[in-house]
């Protein structure tokens, strides 16, 4: 094997793959809404590493990927602006953002 | 054969230690009690992620996830843990759903990692044979206002819509001293 480890596209797959695994434990495993909302930007990251590897290896055009991840960071950004006004005002609603208190549509 | 000998070998302990990285910021950002703690997991997390871009061959894209993600989105997740509570809370449920809850889930992301590696290992990914565009600063610009500038102006209407939407739904509820 004479390629070199950074320039094997299978070592950035498997990474981007643990990332989404790590990830996906937290967004389960987590019990507030913030933790909640950083395991998503690491699932966001995982994507964009993907777009990044496969743009980098496959792609004949490797703008195209890096366009995307631009653009996955643009709606993270926005998404992450949204969900912390939203857990802003419901801490103030109910003072917690703990995840098994805001149950009030739990019929 | 080249100049330096050992040159292979150090910029492969830098990739090897970017990867590093940004698994160490991401268990920290997930397996961490005090909130602020995986906040900065996340941090260092993407300070790795650049790292990887870099040897991706797009410097570029190492210093926006530098400045998005390390000087805006985790300064913002700081500032809302100000406002609302620093701690994941204690846990007061019983053992047994704990448990339960907690083997689901890192069962969940082993099936995930462990499917997604053999995918990779298994799928011959082809190289293509020649490239359009050599993935450089210019051919970005140049796609993202001809290829691209519908979806370009979409993500600035959206990240202005974000913005006033934040600042309304933060804004309502909010008692006059």
């Amino acid at each position: 094997m004479n390629t070199p480890i950074y320039d094997r596209l299978e070592i950035y797959l498997v990474a981007a793959a643990l990332l989404l695994a790590i990830g996906i434990y937290g967004l389960i495993r987590r019990r507030t809404l913030i933790g909640m909302l950083i395991s998503g930007e690491l699932i966001f990251s995982a994507a964009s590493l993907n777009f990044m590897a496969f743009s980098r290896f496959t792609a004949p055009d490797p703008a195209v990927g890096r366009i995307f991840v631009l653009f996955i960071m643009g709606l993270a950004a926005a998404e992450v602006a949204i969900g912390l006004s939203i857990i802003i005002a419901v801490y103030r609603n109910y003072r917690s953002v703990k995840t098994r208190e805001l149950s009030d549509l739990n019929g | 054969m080249n100049a330096f000998p050992a040159s292979n070998l150090i910029v492969s302990v830098a990739f090897v230690f970017a990867l590093a990285t940004m698994v160490l910021g991401a268990l920290i950002a997930v397996g961490s009690r005090l909130l602020i703690r995986s906040v900065c997991g996340l941090a260092i997390c993407s300070v790795g992620l650049a790292g990887l871009y870099y040897f991706l061959h797009s410097p570029f894209l190492a210093l926006m996830e530098l400045l998005i993600y390390v000087g805006a989105v985790c300064v913002t997740v700081v500032f809302a843990i100000m406002l609302a509570e620093p701690t994941e809370p204690k846990n007061e449920e019983k053992r047994g759903p704990t448990l339960f809850w907690g083997g689901t889930a890192l069962a969940a992301a082993v099936a995930i990692f462990w499917s997604l590696w053999w995918l990779g290992k298994s799928t011959g990914w082809k190289t293509p044979a020649s490239r359009l565009t050599d993935g450089s600063v210019k051919a970005i610009g140049v796609s993202l206002l001809t290829t691209y500038s519908m979806a370009f102006e979409l993500i600035s209407v959206a990240l202005l819509v974000a913005i006033l939407g934040a600042l309304a739904i933060a804004r309502t509820g909010r008692t006059k001293p």
